[in-house]
């Protein structure tokens, strides 16, 4: 026994000592053909399986518009299901590529989980669902609530400083799974539910009688939801951003889906750029110089993925609101392709 | 030392130590150690390596950073502006409680059902057949599901509730009760009791001595509950009733949101932590119903008959012959099962009861210190394990068989 022990562990400690100098991701990614991507465990609107399994969302769109830019095919993703308190130790672990999960941008995220957003593709904030027959109009008047949410999010931090704030007394429930939630808020556990207000909107539809509860007006802090990915893979950060700012210049250019064929011909030096007509734009960043015109073939601009998935055509009915591009009065601006 | 014995004895020449058993045997165990040391230091200088190099923080210092969430429930003060070592720390609170109650009526229970299986009585014996059976083949988290939300939904919701003697009331928001508020002089009381406690010892001792010298019984029964009841209430009697009773509010008039009761007046046992206590105990029950059947059955059959022969009766016969010695049979399975019962507790997190597993995966996720929580995690099961062992083998040594 003892005689094979010790080459045994020398093995694996060489082992691991070897692994620990690993390709580039996108390398990585190319190699195995596909984007492990993490999304949610079921969020209308942002990543949600439909009855097929097939996922859908915007927060999905954004995978698939990177599978689009390096494969050319939105079917090389591999979708991960994360519940929020999972999600960065899966990124962190090399679990998944890159999260793409209604997660917020805070700066401790940012800097001390080993970790880079890579934008924002919705901006959000924080809101309050309670039932109608509550006869609460106001955010001020939940004093002495409890309140539903999930662990692990930014959500139960808000809560718990604008309670204080405003001096209410509160009892906070947090489950880890968002259907727990849903599912104890439904049985009247609590009488808040509280998460992001795109959140309540997609959740409400999972309750009993929808038409029960109202958001109410409130919105009590800043949430950007974007993608993330690890820190220290720059060129790999680099697809993920320019992925989500390919999308954006798109409705910018007016280049979408249906016109995206014919812009190629087009006169205009910036979507001559943004199509790599002109320029190695794609290939500054390890993709083709096509990557771009393959995001919009495939799954359209940053509006056309929103009015399939939130938009107000869909049932969460969210209108563009700040999300709407910078020219139009929102605050969606990225940096432009040349 | 015994290479020299066995030069002198003229053994075969002292050529190599090699050969020798016992230097070779200590050979490979410092082999065994030192490879062991190693794998542990390259372990952790590579993890630190890895984790520096991926940017992730390390280091035990975020514990004392504020953690800024909320705990529904909290044995010892907690608010939102303490610390994350505190909010660990009142997980670890409520894992203890939850085991110990857990154990406590899982002991119980089980006893009740294992007995209840051996009963004559068909009907009796086949409702604690089933139980087990059941029970003990249903998932402990589906049951915790059942016991959370079916049973949730079917009692009141907040704004009403049903109640007990007027004195405990359940709804969908927990089990209220009222609540021991102690003035001045209350200490005292704790004091009588903790002396009854002593006193009751003492006497049981003392009976059980006199009892082997002359065969007289003492009723130790009876001076027991007067000691560790009687006196405590003479006490309360005495200091002027230094315990009052804090009864929860309940409103139902006003605006809705403030109908039902009142948050933090009186006792209120969340249904989170019902649900986990019940689930855990009931399903920990059936394993030690079983255990309990078999260290019966352990106990010969001839042991009864010979306690029916010396006129001892069914009950006596249990309490006096049987259950002393099945109960060497019991105890070492029994405490596999309470260790099980405390680290199925760590299921809390799916019902969103603030245990230490459940706290810990959010401080986690709000600091993303995996490895440190994960450590932490470990060495407090861990401890809790051993403790519960320790105490359980020194149970079982007291109730081993002396010999004579
Ligand atoms: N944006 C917040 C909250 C994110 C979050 O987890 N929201 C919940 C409630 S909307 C959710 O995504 N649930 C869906 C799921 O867990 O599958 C954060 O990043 O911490």
């Amino acid at each position: 026994m003892s005689k094979h022990f010790l080459p045994l562990v020398l093995g694996a400690a060489l082992g691991v000592a070897a692994t620990s100098a690993s390709a580039t991701t996108l390398d990585d990614v190319k190699a195995k053909g596909f984007i492990q991507c993490g999304v949610s465990q079921g969020l209308p609107g942002f990543s949600n399986p439909d009855a097929q399994g097939n996922w859908t969302g915007i927060d999905v769109d954004f995978c698939r518009a990177m599978a689009a830019a390096i494969f050319d095919d939105t079917t090389a993703v591999k979708f991960t299901p994360l519940s929020a308190k999972e999600r960065f130790t899966a990124l962190q672990s090399g679990e998944i590529d890159v999260l793409s999960r209604n997660t917020t941008w805070t700066m401790t995220r940012d800097t001390s989980l080993g970790l880079n957003f890579a934008g924002v593709n919705y901006y959000d904030g924080q809101g309050f669902m309670v039932r109608k027959d509550l006869g609460v109009t106001s955010a001020l008047e939940l004093s002495g609530a409890s309140v539903c949410t999930n662990t692990g999010t930014t959500t139960e931090l808000n809560v718990a400083d604008y309670f204080r704030a405003n001096n209410m007394p509160y009892e906070i429930v947090a489950f880890e799974k968002a259907d727990e939630v849903v599912a104890a808020y439904d049985a009247g556990r609590c009488d808040v539910y509280t998460t992001d207000a795109s959140g309540l909107y997609a959740q409400r539809l999972k309750l009993t009688n929808p038409g029960d509860h109202i958001v109410l007006p409130e919105i009590i802090s800043k949430e950007p939801l974007g993608p993330v990915v690890r820190q220290g893979d720059d060129q790999w950060f680099n697809v993920a951003r320019w992925t989500l700012n390919a999308m954006i210049n798109a409705e910018e250019l007016g280049v979408s889906s249906e016109n995206v064929d014919s812009m190629m011909s087009t006169d205009n030096p910036g979507i001559k750029r943004l199509l790599g007509v002109e320029g190695s734009f794609g290939e500054n960043i390890g993709l083709t110089n096509d990557w771009a015109a393959r995001i919009i073939k495939h799954v359209g601009n940053y509006a056309e993925s929103f009015n399939a998935n939130v938009g107000p055509d869909t049932p969460l009915g969210i209108s563009r609101g700040v999300n709407a591009l910078w020219s139009d009065g929102g605050v969606l601006y990225a940096a432009p392709i040349r | 030392m015994s290479v020299l014995e066995q030069d002198s004895a003229g053994a075969p020449a002292r050529a190599s130590l090699l050969n020798d058993p016992k230097v070779r045997g200590l050979f490979y165990q410092f082999l065994l150690v030192s490879v062991l040391v190693a794998t542990g230091y390259f372990i952790v200088t590579n993890t630190i390596a890895n984790l520096e190099r991926q940017n992730i923080s390390s280091g035990f210092g975020f514990l004392e950073t504020t953690a800024g969430f909320g705990i529904i429930q909290a044995l010892v003060p907690y608010a939102e502006t303490s610390s994350y070592g505190r909010a660990i720390y009142i997980g670890f609170l409520n894992t203890l409680l939850v085991a110990v109650i857990g154990i406590f009526l899982a002991t119980i229970i089980g006893f009740v059902v294992g007995i209840a299986r051996l009963s004559n009585n068909w009907i009796i014996s086949q409702i604690a057949y089933w139980y087990v059976e059941f029970i003990r083949n249903v998932p402990l988290l589906l049951q915790i599901f059942f016991w959370y939300f079916a049973v949730l939904r079917a009692v009141p919701g907040k704004r009403e509730k049903w109640s007990l003697f007027d004195t405990f009331h359940l709804n969908i928001a927990g089990l209220r009760g009222p609540k021991p508020i102690f003035e001045p002089g209350a200490d005292i009381i704790g004091w009588v009791l903790v002396a009854g406690i002593i006193a009751t010892f003492v006497v049981r001792r003392w009976a059980k001595k006199r009892q082997d010298e002359t065969g007289q019984q003492f009723p130790v029964f009876w001076t027991a509950l007067g000691l560790i009841i009687g006196l405590p209430v003479l006490a309360f009697l005495v200091m002027g009733m230094p315990i009052t009773l804090e009864h929860p509010v309940f409103n139902d008039t006003g605006p809705r949101l403030r109908q039902g009761f009142e948050l933090g007046v009186g006792i209120n046992l969340i249904p989170e932590f019902l649900a986990l206590t019940l689930a855990l105990a009931i399903y920990t029950a059936a394993f030690i119903a079983e255990i309990v059947r078999a260290g019966i059955q352990a106990v010969s059959h001839g042991q009864t008959e010979a306690s029916h022969a010396l006129g001892l009766r069914n009950a006596p016969t249990l309490r006096l012959v049987i259950i002393p010695q099945a109960m060497r049979v019991i105890i070492p399975p029994l405490t596999s099962q309470y260790l099980n019962l405390t680290k199925n507790s760590s299921l809390a997190v799916a019902i969103a009861f603030p245990d230490l597993v459940s706290v810990g995966g959010t401080v986690l996720n709000q600091t993303g210190q995996a490895v440190e929580i994960i450590a932490i995690w470990m060495i407090v099961y861990l401890s809790l394990s051993l403790a519960t062992s320790a105490f359980m083998n020194w149970y079982n040594q007291r109730m081993a068989l002396v010999e004579r």
